[in-house]
């Protein structure tokens, strides 16, 4: 195998293994367009950081963070549904982030790289930033563990029960917002909700507790993630969508195994 | 009967509260006390605001205007209206209850079991959450708020989802639970004469107090024959619930709430309407 092949996979795993647990969450609390608003916003933190002359990784962590918490402030306003106000945020943010790259004349930017993802292009400062920054967001959620699953059974029971929910709830989009930061490099900004969410939805059949389900959720993502960079050296496919459509087939594939072994 | 501004072996108080969703008064100074080993129910139609002061009283909604005040160390064991929980998330009832207590304080097994059997729901101790059924899922609420030894147990519509001969039963379990416990109660109830048996003092709310004091004296007072003279799903409840004992003295002051002609049959009233109005 090839540097590039093998800097791609360790990439690619870090970036499961971090958002199998995390995407469990977002599929528990019904936040799959919640995660999918913050990737559209990344494009901007791209273009930010071009334009700022500043890290691109930290341009969109940056971005993304700041737009989870704009979401997280507007929703308790309520005067939109969550649902419509997450739309004109996702696609708001993307036309901007069109916008504001194609301001760049100095700069080429390849924009399908980031639209749909350039693993084969990540290099060993990439692999750093997966590693360092998700080691970090493992150890939070970790911490964060009980009480973020108590809210997402029911937050007005925690609260009464003395569970800080808000703060809670915050620190969850935080970690959300810099897993897609992270996770884009792997699959691309439209693709990166289905490797957070994918694994997690897969993952669901063969766990009795929210444990099992996160653990499996990253062994999944893993799974999808090499046999998706194998399928497209081997077909000569992109390799991000190769990656989704692997986790796609897990899915199904789970679905088919729990069916015939008699459901649950 | 306004509540006592004796502060003395108060559990919870709210003082003149206030509530306003943007336009819409939800609460307009209500007063409401809770006083130790007693049980205090809060009655009225939907959108009375019943759940709104509640959840005052509980810190979960900021008032507008007036003020709470808890017993300092006060332990509340609440049992929200409904529970829904994403089918995805694997999680049995045993791992539920185990929410319930502060961090390293896991319930001993004899605990979980004692407080399930309690509540008549041993047999779900294993079972998953979402497949216990609406009665259950009030037996394992009830449950999980006992699990914290609460000097007050609040409960918002503890009867929902049940049917009407369970409802009594739940009703009776609540007053043995508080018997034995000798914890204050704070219930929110679409009917009296549901929870009469149950209830030490009512308050009948519409967004503001219209009358408070013994479910007695409550049920005889034009404030809540106002109320509810008219309104169907109580006619419906105080004929089921017109059998011989304690409703029978009241017999004379309840004659409002029977039924005229024509109106035998409990109406299937399912609106949210507050006003009287019919259904031809």
């Amino acid at each position: 195998m090839d540097d590039f092949a093998l800097r791609a996979l360790a990439a690619g795993i870090g970036v499961a293994l971090i958002s199998g647990p995390l995407g469990c969450f977002v599929v528990w609390r019904r936040m799959a367009f919640f995660g999918s608003a913050l990737s559209h916003s990344a494009l901007l933190g791209v273009a930010l950081g071009f334009l700022l002359g500043i890290d691109l990784t930290i341009g969109t962590v940056a971005v993304c963070v700041a737009v989870a918490l704009l979401l997280v402030f507007l929703e308790r306003g309520r005067t939109l549904s969550g649902d419509t106000l997450l739309g004109i945020l996702a696609h708001g943010a993307l036309a901007l982030g069109l916008v504001a790259l194609s301001f760049l004349d100095t700069v080429r930017v390849d924009l399908m790289g980031y639209l749909f993802g350039d693993i084969l292009a990540v290099t060993v400062a990439d692999i750093a930033w997966v590693y360092g920054a998700g080691a970090v967001v493992l150890a939070v959620l970790a911490l964060l563990w009980q009480p973020l699953l108590a809210i997402t059974v029911h937050a007005d029971l925690a609260f009464v029960e003395g569970v800080p929910v808000t703060r809670v709830r915050i620190a969850f989009v935080l970690l959300l917002a810099v897993v897609v930061a992270l996770a884009m490099k792997v699959v691309g900004i439209l693709l990166v909700t289905s490797l957070i969410i994918i694994p997690a939805a897969a993952a669901r059949r063969f766990a009795r507790t929210p444990e099992q389900m996160a653990g499996s959720a990253a062994v999944m993502g893993c799974v999808a993630v090499a046999g998706g960079i194998w399928g497209s050296f081997a077909t000569d496919v992109p390799t991000g969508p190769a990656i989704v459509v692997a986790a796609c087939v897990l899915f199904a594939a789970s679905g088919v195994a729990s069916a015939l072994s008699g459901r649950r | 009967m306004a509540p006592s501004s004796d502060s003395a072996g108060f559990l919870i108080e709210a003082r003149q509260v206030s509530v306003t969703f943007g336009t819409h008064t939800a609460l307009s100074g209500v007063d409401a006390t809770v006083r130790e080993g007693e049980a205090l129910t809060i009655i009225g139609p939907n959108g009375a605001g019943k759940t709104t002061l509640v959840k005052v009283m509980l810190g979960l909604i900021a008032p507008d205007g007036g003020t709470v005040h808890r017993r300092p160390g006060l332990s509340i064991g609440y049992m929200p209206q409904r529970i829904e929980v994403d089918a995805t998330l694997p999680l049995t009832v045993r791992r539920f209850l185990a929410f319930a207590v502060p961090r390293n304080g896991r319930p001993s097994e004899e605990r979980l079991r004692a407080v399930l059997g309690e509540v008549g729901a041993e047999h779900l101790l294993e079972n998953p959450l979402q497949e216990v059924s609406g009665g259950e899922m009030q037996r394992v609420l009830l449950a999980r708020a006992l699990l914290r030894d609460p000097d007050l147990l609040v409960l918002d519509e503890p009867a929902r989802g049940v049917d009407v001969g369970g409802q009594a039963d739940l009703y009776q379990l609540i007053g043995r639970i508080r018997d034995e416990h000798g914890c204050g109660v704070l219930m929110v109830s679409h009917d009296l004469h549901l929870v009469m048996a149950a209830t030490d003092r009512v308050i009948c709310l519409n967004q503001r107090v219209q009358c408070a004091g013994h479910p007695e004296a409550v049920s005889r007072h034009p404030g809540y024959t106002e109320l509810f003279g008219d309104y169907p799903t109580a006619r419906a409840f105080a004929i089921y619930h017109h059998h011989p004992g304690h409703v029978q003295d009241a017999d004379g002051t309840l004659q409002p709430l029977a039924p005229t002609a024509g109106e035998a049959e409990p109406p299937a009233c399912g609106c949210d309407s507050t006003e009287p109005h019919d259904h031809g």
